[in-house]
Order: structure tokens, then sequence, then C-alpha cells
């Protein structure tokens, strides 16, 4: 129940290839965040778990049945769109149990499975509403919803928090992840934003030009990650890559990676410079450095007494360096 | 952002330019109907002046009642206009969908093949439909005209209904997708409604022309039991002596009908012109 497998996935549009030989297991309950930047294909191999796109080559296994030639709404799939795709004709209510009604589900089962998501996500207020009378953050509770209702073996989200504001986006997020503990189901969820990946996944798949560059819990994918893409598109901010032969580091390495956390201000450090910048977070200070060796940053907790155009001194300890080769790979 | 100032001087040129335009537009109706409740004489000596005691006169009207079935023509009318535009919409609308959701071999061909209508005048094949409906025993049926404004509709149809379409959000037609409609329901329930303006300006270009219409009536359906109403017009329309009064009267009721039918699309329409500039 509920586990997925993606086999050899290819897939193109025109001469444009998205995904290149995409293989993935997702195991019964588990969260799975797909993450890259915006163009990497991870909208696209949703899409094709969902059945909304067929591959050029390659097998879709939901639950451990073959679902290539299945129809989307035959998957036990029900997915969370970014732009909410709410009917805007039809009630709130009527929104939600549209598929249960076409499937030709009894009613019964569709009026407890409709006062369930209610239950969930307290929509009781809004049941008679038409999507045109509520806030963005109601219709996508809305969404939610009306996948719950579906009970399906796999929940697919599209980048659901993306058109919310900052404020509702963090309230969204405990709600989701509340919904995957109370339901236990399975979760296949896409988004570019790295603070979304890194707070609810369970295991982060981290995709670039349609391939998978690793895959991994979140705290496995922040301190040992396999090459820089990985190390500089998880964590903010990004980690600082300074060539190795600036901190006169030999050996195949040509890169070396830390993180600004791990970065401490000193008299005497590996690299020194300027202050370009400060930026004052209240609990934590972010000091951008002007060295030799390109633009550091430093995130230090507390406030920093610095000012712009000072001279700085920075050092690390040795284990906290990572260490790529000349293709970006990771030197273990 | 940007706020239009509602100044009272600001409002009040605004107004006079609208005033102005609408006055222009609406004068050339305005001395129709004024004139058909005239006699010749007044029409002729004095075309401005508004019909009054002295030269009140429905005779245009008589004439119009008494020659010709003018119930008759105006029903041909409509049944001619009504049908070619729910085709146009239907076909049209189905065809861009199609063109604008479904990846296929020859997409971008199928869709320069059938916009390139817009550029080709329907009228230049007329004597090959001529002969088209002369075969198939079409000539002096409705139905010869309804299937010509159809095709002379559908290009200009599609370019602009497959243009709104790709506008329709693609995740509210995966969402109708997945919980099992079927591609006709996602169509007709989910699409149709969210792209009425463009259907609404596309129905007010096509009713005019196809209401005015003169060449294929003559042609296809000169028939007494066929004629439109803008044929039927025409008798009192002579090389040497032209019946003013029933012209002038045929044409005010002629122009009741299409005035109704606007109305009806016209709301739709100003969204459908405007959308997209203001948002």
């Amino acid at each position: 129940m509920g586990s997925l497998g993606l086999k050899n996935i290819h897939m193109s549009f025109g001469t444009n290839e998205v995904l290149k030989d995409i293989n993935l297991e997702v195991e019964d309950g588990e969260f799975v965040i797909f993450v890259g930047p915006s163009g990497c294909g991870k909208s696209t191999l949703l899409r094709i778990i969902a059945g909304l796109e067929d591959p050029v080559r390659g097998d879709v296994e939901i639950s451990g049945q073959l679902v290539n030639a299945m129809p989307a709404s035959k998957r036990k799939i029900a997915m969370v769109f970014q732009t909410y795709a709410l009917y805007p004709h039809l009630t709130v209510e009527k929104n939600m149990s549209l598929g249960l009604r076409q499937a030709g589900a009894a009613s019964s089962y569709i009026e407890r499975q409709i006062s369930l998501a209610v239950e969930m996500l307290e929509l009781e207020p809004y049941l008679k509403r038409k999507p045109a009378e509520l806030s963005g953050g109601q219709r996508q509770r809305v969404a939610i919803g009306r996948a719950i209702v579906r009970n399906p073996d796999l929940f697919l989200f599209d980048e659901p928090l993306s058109n919310l504001d900052a404020a509702l986006r963090v309230n969204m997020r405990i709600e989701i992840a509340r919904l995957h503990r109370e339901l236990k189901s399975t979760v296949i969820y896409v988004t570019h934003d790295q603070i979304e990946a890194m707070t609810l996944a369970q295991k982060i798949v981290v995709l670039r030009d349609g391939r998978i560059e690793q895959v991994g819990s979140p705290m496995k994918l922040y301190k040992d990650p396999d090459n820089m893409f990985v190390a500089g598109f998880l964590g903010s901010p990004a980690m600082n890559f300074i060539e190795a032969g600036h901190l006169g580091v030999g050996g195949k390495a040509a890169t070396v990676g830390v993180r600004p956390e791990q970065l401490t201000p000193s008299r005497r450090g590996r690299v020194s410079g300027t202050v370009s910048h400060l930026e004052h977070l209240g609990a934590e200070t972010n000091i951008f450095v002007n060295t030799d060796g390109g633009l550091i940053t430093v995130r230090q907790f507390g406030e920093a007494s610095l000012d712009i155009g000072a001279r700085i001194g920075l050092d690390f300890r040795d284990e906290d360096m990572l260490f790529f080769d000349s293709n970006g790979q990771r030197l273990r | 952002m940007r706020r239009v100032r509602h100044t009272v001087p600001n409002v009040l040129l605004a107004h006079v330019a609208l005033a102005a335009y609408t006055v222009i537009a609406l004068f050339p109706i305005f001395i129709i109907i004024i004139n058909s409740f005239k006699t010749r004489k007044a029409i002729f000596r004095d075309p401005l002046a508004l019909p009054g005691p002295e030269n009140f006169s429905l005779v245009g009207f008589e004439t119009v009642f008494r020659q010709g079935d003018f119930f008759l023509y105006m029903q041909n009318s409509l049944i001619v206009t009504v049908a070619s535009l729910f085709f146009i919409l239907l076909f049209g609308a189905m065809a861009g969908f199609a063109l604008a959701e479904y990846r296929f071999k020859g997409n971008t061909l199928m869709a320069l093949y059938l916009a390139i209508g817009i550029m080709i005048p329907i009228r230049l094949g007329t004597i090959s439909i001529l002969e088209i409906m002369v075969a198939t025993n079409l000539v002096n049926t409705l139905t010869a005209l309804v299937l010509v404004y159809i095709a002379q509709g559908l290009p200009l149809a599609i370019f602009i209904l497959s243009e709104f379409m790709r506008q329709v959000s693609d995740d509210l037609k995966n969402a109708g997708r997945i919980d099992g409609l079927s591609e006709y329901r996602i169509f007709f329930v989910l699409v149709l409604p969210l792209v009425r303006p463009a259907l609404a300006t596309v129905a007010v270009f096509n009713m005019i022309p196809i209401w005015n219409d003169l060449w294929f009536p003559l042609i296809l359906a000169p028939g007494e039991a066929t004629k439109t109403l803008t044929l039927g017009s025409q008798v009192f329309i002579g090389q040497f002596v032209t019946d003013w009064n029933a012209v002038l009267s045929a044409l005010s009721m002629a122009m009741f009908p299409v005035l109704v039918l606007y109305l009806i699309f016209s709301k739709q329409l100003i969204r459908g012109i405007t959308s997209g500039a203001v948002k």
C-alpha cells in the first residue's frame, strides 16, 4: 500500500530532454520531497507519477502495480496544485466530493470521507461557499481536503505553498506535517524552496537538469552532500566555495566548501578580507566578507559589532571542510 | 499604483467626448428611424425633420407588411444567424481546445491551416460553393446558408478561441482528469464557462456580417420561402424607383433583433476585449 517505484523514466518535449533515466523507490508512508531549481523536471516527474503525462520510456509502479497505461483517475492518487485548481462553479462540499461521485462511491462513504476532511482542516464554515468567496489560504485547505476525501494511496503536492504569503506558508507547512503524521500516508511533494524541503521531508530528492543528483534524509544531504550542486542548493545562506589553492590545500581537491555557520571571525584566520555588507536578522547576523578568494558569507549567532569596511580574519575547523574535485564531485 | 483622477473637468471632458461619439454613431440609425415614420414628400423635403402630425405616415410599414412575407424573412434571418453562431461557437471552441490542449504531430500546421481562412475571403469560392450546393440539392434551403456561414466564421473563431483556451489553467483541467471527468466534461463544464467572454466576442464579430449579408442569400437561397430579411428588403430598391418609405421601415425593423442579440452578448464582449489589458 502506498509505495512508489520509478524505473528508467525518460521524458522529452520535442528535442528537449527534460528527464534522463530517473530511478527511485519510495516506501509506504514516506514523505518525499523533489527539490531543484526551476526547469529541473521535478513537476514533470510529478505529473508522470500522476498519469497526466506519459513518459517516453520507463515504468511507474504504485503500490507494487504497474500503472503505465492507467488513467490518472484510476491510480489511487490525489493531487494538490499550486493554483489550488478548485472548480469555480461548485461549492466547497461539491468540490471535495466530485471525485468520489465520479467513481460511483456510496453516498454514506462520501459523507464519511468529507466529514473526516472537514474535521481535520476545520472547513465546516465554508462547506456551502464557492471558491471565489474564500481567501488563498482557505482555498488551499479546501484543495488539500479534496485530496484527503479521495483516500488515496499517494498524495501528490505540486508547489502547494508557492502562492501563499510568508506567514501563511509557515502555518500551512506545520499543518501539512501534522496531516502526514495523522494520515500516515505516502506523500510526494514538489518544491523549489529548500526550507520547505528541509523542514517537511523524511527523504529529499535533489534534481538538476532532469537527473537525480542525490537522495537522502535532509540532515544527511546537508552534512554529507555528494557534489557541489547539492551542497550549494541546501542551506541558507548558501555554502561558501573557496578555491583549494587559495587555502593551501593540495591533492586532487579543486574547491573547498565551508558552511557559513562554521566560520568564526578571529584575528588571524586562514582567510581574511574586508566586511562588505551586514544583514542583521535579530537572532543572527550574516556577515559578507570580500576576500582574495571571493565573497564569503559568515553566519554569526547574536549580534555582530562590526562595521562595513573593517578588516576581519576568518577561521574554521579542519573537519568542517568539504572537498570537491574539478567536476564538482565530492572527494571523501 | 496608477489611478485615474476623478476631478470634475476630467469627468466632464470624458463625457463630452463619449457623448459626441455616441451622437455620430447613432445619427444614421436615428435618421432611418425618424424617416420611416414620415410621408414620402416629407422624407425628401426635409430629411432631418422629426415626424410631426402634418407629415406622420405609416405607409412604409404598411407596404412592407403587404408586400412579401416580412415575418417569414425575419424568421429565416434569425434561424440562419442563430444556427450559424451556435455551430461556429461550438466547433470553434472545440477546435480551439484541441489545438491549445493536446500535443500531437502537426499541431502547428493544423492551426495554420485552420487560420488561412482568415486571409482568404470565402466569396472567392462562390462558384464552387454554388456547384456543391446544386450537386447536393441544397440550393434554396437555409441549410446552405448556415453551412457557408459556419465555414466563413470558423477560422477567426478558432484563432481567437484557441488563444483564450491556452490561458485556462492547466491545473484545473488536470484536477478534473484526476477526479475522473471525461475530456468532454472538462471542456463543457470547466473550460467553456471560463472563456465565456471570448465566446461572446466571437459571437458579436460573426453576428452582424451574417445578419447583413446579401451575397450568399441572393446566390444560394433566393427563393421566396428562404429569403432573408436583407434580401427581402431589396424588392423595394428598384433600378429606377426606390420605395424609400418601405426600405426605411424594413431597415428599422431589421435592426431590433440584432440589437437584442447584441445586448445579450455586450456585457461579456467588453470583458472579452479588455481582459488581459487590465489584469
